[in-house]
């Protein structure tokens, strides 16, 4: 029952993604896009992450997606008339480059061994400990960038004198 | 573990692969661009999210929770730079945005 619906979300996440990135309107490609993060952020609910998850609709499908919606918004870059796609001779460039390296990744991914599962679940108790305890620094130069963007970001968008 | 680590791989490296297409084609829309990245960074996570479960630890899970935030902050700094720059030029396409100087 798990295994079939991670299956059939892989494929939901794979061709949301295709559609996101294959749209020329922007706007549509948002949406797309945040349909592929929901089915993904249930991959990671099977995957026994459901913190994650929700971070995951909280943040990404909401904030991050919410921010480029507003600045496509505000610059009025979502005119259907003016949306164009590029040309099909430029994609069989990079779709070469991209297979190469889905090629040669998937390869390595196929051959490797890795130790058979330890037993035990993450609860999310485990994952607070392991959070604040052996990640206490990490969490501390995490809160520093996020305020060195904050200022850096009130920085760009402050409106100059001509 | 619900399916073979494997599986969960392959799904990360085709979204991977989707997300680096997707950057290198989009040069007319600094949007669409950043939108490649978000891909690439997602793949990245459900490595570690996949990882994480399979070998029962909950390291994984934290380094997925750290580039949330990492993403959130350099999406903050980007768009402010994609505000910066049509401010400047009135454009997103990144093909206008080749000289140092002004």
């Amino acid at each position: 029952m798990e295994q079939t619906l991670f299956y059939i979300l892989a494929v939901v996440t794979v061709i949301g993604t295709i559609l996101a990135i294959t749209e020329k309107h922007p706007v549509h490609a948002i949406v797309y896009l945040v349909t592929s993060f929901f089915s993904l952020a249930v991959i990671f609910f099977l995957l026994a992450a459901p913190l994650i998850a929700m971070f995951e609709i909280i943040i990404y499908a909401g904030a991050v997606m919410v921010l480029f919606m507003f600045v496509i918004m505000m610059l009025d870059l979502g005119r259907p008339d003016e949306a164009k796609r590029p040309a099909l001779r430029q994609w069989l460039l990079p779709l070469i480059l991209g297979g190469i390296i889905l090629v040669s990744i998937g390869l390595l991914a196929a051959g490797h061994s890795g130790v058979p599962d330890a037993a035990g679940e993450i609860t999310v108790r485990e994952f607070a400990v392991t959070l604040f305890r052996k990640y206490g620094v990490a969490i501390e130069i995490i809160s520093m960038q996020l305020l060195f963007a904050v200022v850096g970001a009130l920085y760009l968008g402050r409106r100059r004198r001509p | 573990m619900i399916v073979p680590l494997e599986h969960v791989l392959m799904l990360a490296i085709i979204l991977f692969s989707l997300g680096l297409v997707c950057t290198l084609v989009w040069r007319s829309n600094v949007i669409m661009l950043l939108i490649g990245i978000e891909i690439m960074l997602n793949a990245a996570m459900l490595v570690f999210v996949g990882s994480s479960c399979h070998w029962g630890k909950a390291d994984g899970q934290v380094f997925a929770l750290m580039i949330m935030a990492m993403t959130s902050a350099e999406v903050s700094l980007a768009l402010a730079l994609v505000v910066y720059l049509h401010r400047r030029r009135n454009t997103v396409d990144v093909d206008e945005f080749r000289e140092l100087r002004d």
